[in-house]
């Protein structure tokens, strides 16, 4: 089997790529090793697009055998974790689409909206909002504000800045143009920012203000 | 400089890429301007708090059961 060439300009190669290597020399617990190093990252993009626990359990497990069945095909002129990312969004919005009963689903959905290009809300924040929550409050809190925005936002924002992928990588994994995902992550922050200003804007009587 | 052209370079004063020639101009207006100030400040923390924050855990048993699963249809071959 052919060995992976660093990416060109980078001195040292990615520890990855060794392990790559490894399993395409039939070396099975290097791939267990992969597994482990992104299996969490894996199942939080795909429960993000997904929303749907059993759906990401299923899309997590299929990411990681298809990115074994085909890793004969991985180039490495990429990271090996933004190839498995791009497999997991696509496995993810395939999984949509079969829910949707054939519906066209697309990381375009529903991005032709105004809301947020605008800040309206200025108010500002208590000082370290989120301790007024507990930690069910709070991430049952983050996961509705985020749910609630566009598809095609959410994806870029949970890729570019929770997952921490460059505008590159996230343009190459999504199939878009970097200019495409600057706009959509900055619509993504704005509208993030002002649904949860409702949680944790400075009160001025009650303690919560959810309305 | 306005607010919506401080607006434009928001992104790249969170992701600390703004071009030198223009990084003067927009501490002068955020100097002057508490809505772009405010602005600026929450869309970080609202990074901050989307980073810090696991809101879909993956819990361990599940975890090694996903695993023991995928890793045996890989010695399988799939």
């Amino acid at each position: 089997m052919s060995t992976i060439q660093p990416i060109a300009g980078e001195l040292e190669p990615h520890p990855d790529v060794a392990l790559v290597d490894r399993v395409r020399g039939g070396d099975v617990s290097a791939y267990d090793e992969l597994v482990r190093k992104y299996d969490r990252q894996i199942f939080r993009i795909a429960q993000h697009i997904t929303q749907n626990r059993e759906d990401a359990e299923d899309v997590m497990q299929d990411a990681f055998l298809k990115a074994y069945q085909k890793l004969d095909q991985f180039q490495g002129n990429s990271k090996f974790y933004t190839w498995l990312v791009r497999i997991a969004v696509n496995e993810s919005l395939m999984r949509l689409r079969k829910r949707r009963t054939g519906k066209m689903v697309s990381i375009d959905e529903d991005v032709e909206t105004e809301e947020g290009s605008v800040p309206r809300d200025l108010a500002d924040w208590a000082p370290d909002p989120e301790q007024n929550y507990g930690q069910a409050e709070l991430a049952e809190i983050l996961r509705k504000t985020i749910q609630g925005l566009p598809q095609g936002f959410r994806i870029v924002f949970v890729l570019r800045d929770v997952e921490g992928l460059s505008t590159e990588e996230t343009a190459e994994t999504l199939g878009l143009s970097m200019p495409a995902v600057k706009s959509r992550l900055l619509r993504a922050r704005l509208q993030l920012r002002e649904r949860l200003s409702r949680y944790f804007r400075k009160k001025k009587g009650s303690r919560r203000n959810e309305g | 400089m306005t607010c919506s052209e401080f607006l434009a370079l928001l992104d790249d004063l969170i992701d600390d890429s703004v071009p030198p020639e223009a990084r003067a101009e927009l501490q002068l207006h955020l100097r002057g301007c508490e809505h772009c100030e405010v602005t600026l400040n929450t869309t970080r923390k609202t990074i901050e708090i989307y980073r810090s924050h696991e809101i879909y855990d993956l819990p361990p048993g599940l975890r090694e059961r996903l695993h023991a699963a995928i890793m045996a249809r890989c010695k399988k071959g799939c």
